[in-house]
């Protein structure tokens, strides 16, 4: 579980994030929802610790990361798997030494173990025979793929998405949305999906919180999203002419 | 004053949170290759045609039948030692390796590589940035080292080819008055040289922000603020070493 406490964020003066807390619970696919601009992903770094909020505390499962020293940081970041928006895998590397890289750096795994492992989360996000093709060689869902199985290798904890379905077309948005969800369930890990996309919101959103202007406006699961009377809210649920007719 | 702090952070977040010793010896060995042997090519070429052209033109410049002729070697001989070899290729190996470490790291920054790596609780200024510091150390002394016997050798060839010398003449003169803290000089301006362009190259690709256009700026920021650093650099051990 992790819990975030009063989180604020400025830059230059301008506040970005406003006294935001919350809790992210384990085994449930956690979603961060809201427009562009609204702070989402500041809030993500500001969680795993790309950012330092200038007030408010982070824990994870009851310890503090934001105010601890680097070393218990490192720690509890190698817990952490995260996939990012441009999957952030590295060029230098093939798709078998990108999964592999947790594992040679953080892990004194025999090489033969290591292998098993990048073939089993290979395997498990639905790639075969990629491991020695470059990230330039294959298309941006399989890079997607590749960034989760690159963040689960390690059997991390807690799973981070920013905009996994970013870029993507209609029918992988729902093959990556459903491999997070099953990854979630599986290890029975805490998953934080920031992203902006409905449909990813009514499949996986077991909890959902909603940001506008910096500000959690609304909190609840994809049960209850469009029973709301948050206007902001059903401004954003209710953008498309398909919902609002559904609605 | 604040870049400088921030740069000074900087080269101290190399040595904390350091990876096994195993993890920088392959990722040094690589570099030695990305910076070292990578570079052979250009400075061979640049150093044979600086010995080239620095003969020809000490030759026309000491025409005084009072100034014998292995005077001209001579000049060429701690000119290149002295500055040629590791100061002008400094600014060559600023212009070929600081370029790429700056664009290799800025690219790395705005596809959101480094964020990987802290995300995994890799201290990436240590594991990226050392490496590259500790092999351009290495390997750039080396660099000079071979452009200083390509310069001298390329001035000998011109000679024999133009016949602004003999060859004995050349060969007289690049062993008179030989002075061998000379060659020490230059190994340590090619050390001091060499962690400068790594440590601001690295710097400026590290913390670049934005995009593909920023990338560009970064590379070209590197390879200017490296620059300024050899020649500032080159003045102050010149003072302190030979004044």
């Amino acid at each position: 579980m992790i819990e975030i406490s009063r989180i604020s964020k400025s830059f230059g003066g301008k506040e970005i994030l406003s006294d935001i807390s919350a809790t992210f619970e384990k085994g449930k696919t956690n979603l961060i929802i809201g427009s562009s601009g609204t702070g989402k992903s500041v809030l993500l770094k500001c969680i795993v610790g790309l950012l330092r909020p200038d007030t408010g505390d982070v824990l994870y499962d009851g310890r503090n990361f934001t105010n601890s020293d680097k070393e218990i940081q490192t720690d509890i970041r190698r817990e952490m798997g995260m996939l990012f928006q441009g999957s952030a895998l590295f060029d230098s590397m093939t798709v078998e030494q990108n999964v592999m890289f947790p594992l040679n750096i953080l892990t004194k795994m025999k090489s033969d173990e290591k292998l098993d492992r990048v073939n089993f989360c290979l395997e498990r996000v639905g790639l075969e025979n990629v491991n020695k093709l470059m990230p330039s060689e294959i298309s941006g869902g399989m890079k997607k793929r590749v960034g989760i199985a690159r963040s689960i290798v390690n059997k991390p904890n807690y799973l981070f998405c920013d905009e996994p379905n970013s870029g993507l077309d209609p029918q992988t948005s729902i093959l990556i949305d459903d491999l997070i969800k099953e990854i979630t369930v599986e290890n029975d890990i805490t998953t934080v999906v920031v992203t902006h996309d409905m449909n990813s919101v009514m499949e996986i959103g077991d909890k959902v919180m909603f940001m506008y202007k910096g500000k959690k406006l609304w909190e609840g699961s994809n049960q209850n999203i469009t029973d709301t009377d948050v206007k902001e809210l059903n401004d954003f649920v209710f953008a498309n002419r398909m919902m609002q007719q559904i609605k | 004053m604040q870049n400088f702090g921030k740069f000074l952070i900087f080269i101290g977040q190399l040595f904390v949170r350091r990876e096994t010793f195993v993890t920088y010896v392959r990722l040094t060995l690589n570099e030695c290759i990305n910076v070292g042997y990578n570079s052979l090519f250009i400075v061979s070429i640049v150093s044979l045609f600086m010995g080239a052209v620095t003969t020809i033109q000490t030759a026309f410049n000491l025409v005084s039948p009072l100034i014998p002729a292995p005077v001209i070697s001579l000049v060429v001989r701690d000119m290149t030692i002295l500055e040629l070899a590791p100061t002008i290729i400094a600014i060559i190996y600023a212009g070929k390796v600081g370029s790429n470490i700056a664009g290799e790291l800025g690219t790395m920054r705005i596809t959101e590589q480094i964020d990987a790596l802290e995300v995994m609780g890799i201290n990436a200024a240590s594991y990226l940035v050392l490496p590259k510091i500790i092999a351009s150390v290495l390997m750039y002394p080396m660099l000079v080292v071979l452009s200083g016997f390509l310069t001298i050798w390329g001035g000998y060839v011109t000679s024999l080819l133009t016949g602004v010398m003999t060859g004995t003449d050349y060969i007289i003169g690049i062993r008179m008055e030989f002075i061998p803290f000379n060659v020490a000089f230059a190994l340590i301006k090619a050390v001091v040289f060499a962690f400068l362009i790594a440590a601001i190259s690295a710097f400026k690709g590290f913390y670049t922000s934005g995009g593909a256009l920023e990338v560009g700026q970064s590379s070209t920021a590197a390879v200017v603020s490296s620059c300024i650093a050899v020649l500032l650099a080159d003045y102050l051990l010149a003072q302190l070493l030979l004044g």
